[in-house]
């Protein structure tokens, strides 16, 4: 999230699109209930279901799922049409005025540079003119045709309202009447803001959704803004923070890039991160990318990066690939390539796109490691559990180890909310049995492969020996220790630079990034969580509510990264000449001498406004990108792909169907469906009573919603003569479900291109663990393909059948096997508390 | 840390709560229970500040634990509820955070570190010597044998492929960066999370 959470219910208009807060993120839909009472905020919500977000909506519209690309750039064509921008906004702070180089071009749903062979494109002109120093030539007046501005103009002018329709389903009506409220947020003292989240994400275009509706908000002016911002609502309680810190295969800590192959020594490394300026006193605050990386190396390897060895540059592994992303991992699984694989809480059996697959992959590891609190299919996947998961045990060669794990609970630490504040959390229990927490397993794992590194030799063994460790405990460093490591401190005295006046002595915790060095007098293992624990203490322990002006920043509860900043590129909440936007509303504003405001400025504190410095202090233009440059890997400018399984040709241009840029293994090509075959389009969700695929643990939420179903709409039902309640049985290319319908008025058919399209929904929470019934899991369904910049899987939009089917036939308990306590496997085990 | 101010809360709030009973229409013996259970139940208890281990929405909760973490004794939570100074959530709880206690003390909670052997057809309980042993094992012999030191153009690239790691998505951000520390140093590069599912 850009914004907070509470910074919700400042917002004129609130769209829910790719998402459905109310249900999925109920705490924090409440602040879109509070904008609507308090500041008479209209809310939108476009979805393929009549959700219960979509029920407290002033306007609701359908949409065909995985077209959310094509709704968005029509949006963006009426807004520009109909002068519906802030305009002062878009040519201050964004590049709209900035000229594209020639060469650039789009043809017959391509970009300059596409090569089929490789899937992907040279991005050499999908970049600015430069003018003679290297900044990038710009026409504030946007007479010249290559302005970015005028890209955009011809790029969408495509999308028209009857192309929308046709397209995305949505009748023309409801599409026209949404334009139109949007538009109300392009005054300056008016704001949208928008909430998605894996509606938006899983999709081969996921990142392209998401982009397409950030530019809409820039067109707006409702980026930095009190009530505005790109608000993504996240899953999990500390996904976040995982991403934060780069547990991600293509990632280092603090969004840092792991070296890749091609950059074999430090200097190649850097040189594709120098950051230079595109404009002229700009602050790319990217620049000081060395001083990260380098207090980074320090925190990992102490003593033994030195400025000799360049910071130990060849102790991290350099990647051959763009990623080892999660669909590459059971890729390589599935061709035998992998041997080992560790689970830390975390369950791909059922998380995973094409269960079959997820299955043969993990059968094919010498072993398999999985932490977790709780019994998960994927440590029993070898087990035969009937038609849920038909695996024979003895045919299975793959060694499963099940290690427990403490919850929540039981741990002290921080978690990372979606809004980014580090909230501490404290130990209320001990742990079941002989449960451990994951710093202790973690380490337990570290100490004895150190030992035998350092007795018997093995392949590179210098990373792992110089590792720092310097926890009071080895063998279970504590959560504070941690993270006043994350935190880093100075190595060294460290003076001011300009001044020479002492800024921290040698020990001292660091207040800020601003004080990390590239010369190795500083450590930092995660340097945008610099100033959350210094000597004055523990930041995100603070528990202060006081939110001044209940402007819903809370600036004392725990602590936001980066620098306790609670809206991101808030300098954009007020004009260039410092004052606010929306005077009612003011987030920062310049007093003649520095910025003051109820937010820590996302800028410098006293940088005048006169020196045109923009408010997009990481990019290199100082500005927001209507165009992406080089960023995105399917194009600068978004464009409608159709799902890779997909029941309608791609209108726009019918040879280039899907996008063009995201992976595909040849294996699963094979396993794509056909509309012939399967006619209707599938979409997964979550519902209420359920969290993912924990809570059909926990005997409430199972009781709530206790077994497997798919939604269709009653149009289908009857077409198909299929009961409320009925048995059905849904398939895919790649595998099928038997589960009841639950047949609702949410769904209706689209009329896509002249043809009604249904849609099925799929809630994704049964297994074969826990105690609600047995179910297959909607994985069982999805296709292996994901979007082209993160791989993550196409959950939102593929193609089913669904048929009319008797029952299962009833289970014989008595003869059926049992599990170590005695209970049928084949039943529903109900746990008591 | 500031955990008492349910303390300060529940001094005061029994006066409170026998005169409202009455107002809302409550008998007298009714008064008297509701008046009486709650404090009393929760009296006992002790009070710690958590956050809800589902959404990222985060919402700030209270877990109220019997035990006074005296060394011979082991506690266990009784009572989950949503912190009512929590700027977010203000004290509520959704229909899964309102749950939390069953996913505390699930059946399905994991107790014992458990082993299945290559073909075996069940488990069997081992000891996390067994287990981290022979974990660390199997790992650095399929490190050793198939570690690429330098790649086909004689650069170093230090990278093990062949095991892989999915990290947490509800793990502490201090468990996390250990995790990192340690998978990075080993040279893992087939490493990812929850964040793209």
């Amino acid at each position: 999230m850009t914004n907070t959470w509470q910074d919700i219910k400042n917002a004129n208009v609130v769209i829910v699109m790719g998402g459905n807060a109310a249900e999925a993120h109920p705490c924090g839909f409440k602040w879109v209930v509070e904008a609507k009472i308090e500041n008479k905020a209209k809310l939108i919500v476009v979805d393929p279901r009549f959700t219960r977000t979509a029920s407290v909506a002033d306007v609701y519209a359908p949409i065909r799922p995985g077209t959310d690309i094509a709704f968005l750039s029509g949006l963006m064509r009426y807004l520009l049409t109909n002068d519906a921008i802030q305009h002062e906004y878009v040519r201050a702070y964004t590049n709209a005025s900035l000229i594209v180089k020639d060469g650039f071009a789009f043809e017959d749903g391509l970009f300059s540079g596409y090569n089929e062979e490789k899937r992907s494109y040279d991005k050499s002109s999908w970049d600015y003119e430069l003018d003679e120093q290297g900044y990038a030539k710009s026409d504030d007046t946007w007479q010249n045709p290559r302005c970015v501005i005028n890209l955009l103009k011809s790029h969408v002018d495509r999308y028209t309202p009857e192309m929308v329709s046709r397209i995305c389903g949505t009748p023309q009506d409801k599409y026209l009447e949404i334009c139109k409220l949007i538009a109300t947020t392009s005054a300056p003292d008016k704001a949208l803001t928008s909430l998605f989240a894996l509606g938006w994400t899983q999709h081969s275009v996921g990142a392209q959704n998401i982009r397409t509706m950030a530019m809409v908000q820039l067109l707006l002016g409702n980026i930095g803004v009190a009530g505005g911002g790109m608000n993504a609502l996240r899953g999990h309680s500390n996904i976040q923070g995982l991403t934060d810190i780069g547990l991600l295969s293509a990632s280092l800590p603090g969004y840092m890039n792991m070296p890749k192959d091609s950059e074999v020594t430090f200097d190649k490394y850097m040189e594709t991160k120098l950051f230079k300026p595109l404009r002229p006193g700009q602050t790319s605050y990217w620049q000081n990318y060395r001083k990260f990386f380098v207090s980074f190396q320090k925190a990992m390897f102490g003593s033994a990066a030195t400025a000799e060895n360049n910071w130990a540059y060849d102790y991290l592994p350099k990647l051959d690939v763009d990623g080892y992303d999660i669909l590459r991992a059971f890729e390589m699984m599935n061709n035998k390539q992998m041997n080992g694989y560790i689970c830390q809480g975390f369950n791909p059996m059922q998380a995973f796109p094409d269960r079959g697959k997820i299955r043969r992959g993990l059968s094919n590891l010498k072993y398999l490691v999985v932490m977790d609190p709780l019994d998960t299919e994927t440590a029993n996947f070898w087990q035969d559990y009937g038609p849920q998961n038909p695996s024979k045990p003895t045919e299975i060669q793959t060694e499963v180890f099940q290690l427990p794990t403490t919850c929540f609970a039981e741990e002290n630490g921080t978690l990372v909310n979606s809004a980014r504040w580090l909230q501490w959390h404290w130990k209320a229990a001990d742990a079941p049995g002989q449960a451990k927490t994951d710093l202790w397993i973690i380490a337990g794992l570290y100490n004895r492969m150190k030992a035998m590194y350092a007795k018997d030799g093995g392949a590179f063994p210098d990373a792992l020996l110089n590792l720092t460790w310097t926890y009071a405990d080895p063998h279970e460093p504590e959560p504070e220790e941690v993270a006043k490591e994350m935190n880093g401190r100075a190595l060294a005295d460290v003076n001011d630079p300009a001044t020479g006046a002492p800024l921290l002595k040698a020990g001292q915790q660091l207040d800020a990034f601003a004080q990390l060095r590239d010369d190795g007098t500083t450590m930092s293992g995660c340097w945008i969580f610099a100033g959350s624990f210094t000597d004055k203490g523990n930041m995100t322990a603070r528990r202060d509510a006081t939110d001044p002006r209940e402007a819903g920043i809370a600036p004392n509860w725990a602590w936001a990264w980066p620098a306790n900043r609670r809206i991101l590129y808030n300098r954009a909440s007020a004009n260039p000449e410092g004052k606010a936007w929306n005077p009612a509303k003011p987030v920062i504003e310049w007093n003649g001498s520095k910025w003051v405001g109820v937010d820590v400025p996302d800028y410098g504190p006293t940088v005048k406004p006169s020196d045109s410095v923009g408010p997009f202090i990481m990019n290199q233009e100082g500005q927001a990108r209507l165009f992406a440059r080089g960023l995105m890997n399917e194009g600068p400018f978004p464009e409608h792909y159709e799902p890779f399984e997909s029941p309608s040709e791609n209108v726009l241009h019918p040879k280039v169907k899907n996008n063009p840029a995201a992976r595909l293994f040849a294996s699963d090509k094979e396993h794509m469906g056909a509309s012939a075959d399967f006619p209707y389009v599938g979409t997964t969700y979550r519902l209420t009573e359920h969290f993912h695929y924990w809570t059909k643990h926990a005997l409430i939420n199972a009781i709530l919603q206790p077994e497997e179903f798919v939604e269709i709409g009653e149009a289908l039902a009857k077409e198909k003569g299929i009961e409320q309640g009925g048995w059905v049985k849904v398939s895919s290319k790649r595998g099928q479900v038997i589960c009841k319908a639950f047949v609702t008025k949410r769904i209706k058919p689209l009329m896509v291109d002249g043809k009604p399209t249904h849609v099925i929904g799929c809630p994704i929470h049964w297994g074969f663990t826990g105690v609600a019934r047995k179910g297959y899991g909607a994985n069982t369904l999805t296709p292996f393909v994901g979007d082209a910049n993160t791989n993550t899987p196409e959950f939102k939009a593929f193609l089913l059948n669904i048929e009319k089917t008797s029952a299962p036939p009833a289970v014989d308990v008595a003869q059926g096997p049992r599990d170590a306590q005695g209970v049928p496997k084949s039943l529903t085990k109900m746990g008591s508390l | 840390m500031d955990l008492s101010r349910r303390g300060f809360i529940k001094l005061t709030g029994a006066g409170l709560a026998v005169s409202s009973m009455g107002a809302l229409g409550f008998g007298s013996a009714g008064t008297a229970l509701a008046a009486s259970v709650r404090p009393f139940k929760l009296t006992a208890a002790t009070e710690t500040r958590n956050t809800c281990t589902y959404c990222s929405v985060a919402c700030g909760i209270l877990i109220y634990s019997q035990g006074d973490r005296a060394k011979n004794v082991k506690s266990s939570v009784i009572h989950i509820e949503g912190d009512p100074d929590h700027p977010v959530n203000r004290g509520t709880l959704c229909p899964k955070g309102a749950g939390l206690l069953d996913i505390v003390r699930a059946p399905g909670r994991l107790t014992v570190p458990k082993y299945r052997a290559a073909g075996a057809t069940e488990w069997k309980e081992v000891s996390w010597d067994f287990a981290l042993d022979r974990i660390a094992t199997l790992m650095k012999q399929d490190r050793d044998a198939n570690f690429i030191a330098k790649n086909g153009a004689g650069a170093t690239v230090n990278r093990w492929n062949t095991t892989g790691m999915l990290a947490a998505s509800a793990a502490s951000n201090e468990a996390a960066y250990v995790t990192f520390k340690w998978a990075r140093a080993l040279g893992m590069v087939t490493f990812d999370n929850q964040a793209r599912v």
